[in-house]
């Protein structure tokens, strides 16, 4: 087989194992016609969506991107909690001290769910809103920019989610 | 013991939903629509996380299930508040004043 159909074989394999998981932790249950109707829905999704990405597609399943994907678990929530922490102080300043601008920051990542991980996790703490991703390039919305500059931005924006993401996907 | 687990799902609740307040305050007081988004559809994330594990404490029956809606949470919402930035930018919608910079405009503006 070449590589390009090997590749989808194992995406649509890993958002099969997901669609499962997700599937069996909704129902709660293990019994036999709901395993069935799962793996029926699972594989029509799956075949359907081969090219298509799910969180498993891409990964990389080493001991140190197992240690890396709990490290970015707690560094997310801590940046979530940081960063709304923010934001409250921001709204309720009667001054509104905002100061914002859309800057430019590159990624090193080369996958695309790696990038879209990446992407997602910028929106998702606020103060930063991914407004626009060309190629390694995203286009970020800053409530409170601190630098306009590229490699500052980069270095402040980026690069605590990317040193995990790195090793989880490259 | 359960007792205890109230209690901190209690505080848990109101933690949330001060943070939801926070965000809808967000929503009046920020000058243009880059801005609101930020607050209004992205403060609120920790506050409906904060208000799912409340939930989880007083009801430890339902976790696996609201663990499910903090997941897809966190998995939709920032596609969502991406695309509508987005889609107020390539349609042109003007930042606040108070704007200092915008790299993706002008980089537009050199392609056109």
């Amino acid at each position: 087989m070449d590589a390009p159909t090997i590749g989808r074989i194992r995406s649509a394999g890993a958002l099969f194992v997901s669609l499962m998981l997700f599937w069996i932790m909704l129902n709660g249950s293990l019994a036999s016609d709901v395993l069935i109707v799962g793996v029926v829905a699972s594989v029509v999704i799956a075949f359907l969506h081969r090219d298509g990405l799910s969180i498993f597609a891409e990964a990389r399943f080493t001991p140190a991107s197992v240690v890396a994907t709990f490290g970015y678990i707690g560094y997310f929530l801590k940046e979530l909690v940081k960063s709304n922490l923010h934001i409250a102080a921001v709204v309720l300043d009667p001054a509104l001290p905002v100061r914002p601008g859309i800057v430019r920051v590159h990624t090193r990542l080369r996958s695309r769910t790696g990038r879209l991980l990446l992407a997602n996790s910028i929106t998702l703490t606020p103060g930063t809103l991914t407004v626009e991703m060309e190629d390694e390039w995203f286009y970020v919305h800053w409530v409170t920019m601190e630098a306009a500059d590229q490699e500052e931005a980069t270095r402040q924006i980026v690069a605590g989610f990317e040193s995990y993401l790195e090793v989880m996907y490259g | 013991m359960t007792m205890a687990l109230e209690i901190v799902g209690g505080l848990l609740l109101v933690a949330g939903t001060a943070f939801l307040l926070l965000g809808g305050l967000g929503l009046v007081r920020m000058p243009d629509v880059y801005n609101r988004i930020q607050t209004g559809t992205k403060a609120t994330t920790l506050g409906t996380l904060l208000t799912l594990a409340g939930a989880a404490c007083l009801q430890p029956g339902w976790t696996v299930k609201l663990l499910l809606i903090g997941f897809f949470l966190l998995f939709t919402n920032p596609l969502s508040s991406q695309v509508l930035a987005r889609a107020a930018h390539r349609s042109h919608v003007a930042a606040a004043p108070v704007t200092e910079i915008d790299l993706l405009d002008e980089e537009t503006g050199e392609e056109a």
